[in-house]
């Protein structure tokens, strides 16, 4: 048989993935982490006294910790399986893929373990985050001067 | 390439498995048990070869065998440089020749072992095989506390340890002859689709099986591949059917599917896989089958996925190989 042939088999049997639904609770559970935060800032600039800017600074290592720690407490994957990019794209899915890493490779020591790999996942994320900041920067300066 | 044997006999079987096997429809029938997937272990791997180990102690318990009676161990798993096998064999100072091919290492096992045993070289030998989910999704995956939403075709890694003592005296079960698999390749690249990766390799070796043995499909109360899963399981029927004209949906089960119960335990997705997948289910629940002469003529053909990240990464195709074993109760 072909490897064609082979391939429309294959295809007649695969599952149905649900992905309108998975991009309905992606976008609720999202939403819900943005109005969070939202929330936090409000809070944090209220009670602390401190520019919305800086609450904004507050909110995201609340968000950075509750995923860490939620992470470290053995729920937060499921959570995660669950809302899929509604809790992957927010910084939350940044902190519990390093987190993750992090425990998973503590056995192999801090240097061997922890230390060349708890950026597995997240390595990506922080190279071609650096590489797009920089060149969407020059573009920006390009265009509309250092404003 | 078939071997008939003559003389190689199964004596006894041991399964030790993990929570999520336990939950499943098979377990009441395994050995041992564990409710925590660390097994009291420090590490993944450091589980997996305890697993691995206490199916070995179990069988020479069971078998009432000392360890200086036992002629050859020959044992496999997932892990890189088949750790898990090399250190759960270490204390008991036996010949040891370790083996990989993926999920289908256990057959491989048996057709080496009995293949000595019939040549009369030796006059037993214990095949070993485990496979640890955590230690596999680590190795071959993501962290396993990373939340990473997997399709449906996906399969679960079986954890659990399995191990066979075949021998030359005469028991209930006979390891009757043994088919090789040839490496497989359909183009298959999707990591979360390895039924549709091994299908091809389990057709190719039944078939060659059949048509070396001379043997109709019906001649077998049971075939039974090893983790091809839900979906995978449909391709197989199809793919025999369109390629060699040959209907096996009357006679053929998978034991990723009969492990787990896929409708209620929603984490296992397609069923089960890995190399204590097809044996787990096999000694715990076929060969008691055949001893007590329910069954009489068994085909196992476990198979593997020969997946390896690096070079799927480098864009190459998912390769999968099937060898199968052919047992039979004794008249």
């Amino acid at each position: 048989m072909e490897k064609k042939d082979y391939k429309k088999i294959v295809d007649k049997h695969k599952a149905k993935e649900t992905r309108v639904q998975n991009g309905i609770v992606a976008f609720l559970t999202g939403g819900l982490v943005g109005v969070i935060a939202e929330f936090l800032i409000q809070v944090y600039s209220y009670f602390l006294d401190i520019s919305t800017q800086d609450a904004s600074v507050f909110m995201i290592v609340t968000l950075i910790f509750i995923a860490a720690l939620f992470t470290a407490l053995g729920f937060f994957d499921k959570w995660v399986n669950f809302a899929k990019c509604g809790l992957i794209i927010p910084i939350t899915g940044f902190a519990h893929s390093m987190m993750s890493s992090g425990m998973e490779y503590k056995k192999e020591g801090l240097i061997y373990g922890i230390g060349s790999n708890i950026f597995k996942l997240a390595g990506s994320v922080i190279l071609y985050g650096v590489v797009s900041a920089w060149f969407f920067g020059t573009i920006r300066f390009l265009l509309f001067g250092g404003v | 390439m078939t071997f008939k044997f003559n003389e190689v006999y199964i004596n006894n079987t041991a399964t030790v498995v993990g929570p999520y096997e336990k939950e499943g429809p098979l377990g009441n029938k395994f050995d041992k048990t564990y409710d925590d997937l660390y097994t009291g272990e420090k590490s993944w791997e450091k589980s997996e070869t305890k697993l691995l180990e206490e199916s070995i102690d179990i069988l020479l318990n069971k078998t009432k065998k000392k360890k200086d009676e036992i002629d050859l161990i020959i044992a496999g798993d997932l892990l890189n440089q088949i750790s898990a096998s090399c250190y759960g064999v270490e204390k008991f100072k036996i010949p040891f020749l370790g083996i990989y091919s993926a999920c289908t290492t256990s057959t491989e096992g048996i057709l080496i072992a009995s293949t000595f045993i019939d040549n009369k070289r030796i006059k037993n030998a214990i095949v070993s095989v485990s496979s640890h989910n955590m230690a596999s999704e680590k190795q071959f995956r993501n962290p396993t506390e990373y939340g990473a939403p997997k399709p449906k075709t996906a399969t679960f890694t079986t954890t659990g340890g399995a191990s066979v003592l075949l021998q030359s005296t005469k028991t209930k079960v006979k390891v009757e002859s043994a088919t090789i698999g040839k490496v497989c390749n359909m183009d298959q690249t999707d990591p979360n689709n390895m039924g549709a990766a091994m299908a091809v390799a389990a057709a190719d070796t039944i078939y060659n099986h059949l048509k070396d043995t001379k043997r109709d499909i019906n001649y077998y109360d049971l075939i039974i591949t090893g983790d091809l899963g839900i979906y995978g399981k449909d391709i197989l029927i199809e793919y025999m059917k369109s390629e060699y004209g040959l209907d096996i949906s009357a006679n053929y089960n998978d034991s990723g599917v009969m492990i787990y119960n896929t409708e209620t335990q929603e984490e296992v997705l397609a069923g089960g896989s890995g190399p204590a997948c097809s044996p787990l289910v096999n000694y715990s629940y076929i060969i008691p089958l055949l001893e007590k002469k329910t069954l009489n003529k068994v085909l196992i053909v476990a198979t593997g996925a020969l997946f390896c990240p690096t070079f799927v990464y480098q864009k190459q195709p998912i390769l999968s190989i099937s060898h199968a074993v052919s047992l039979e109760s004794v008249k």
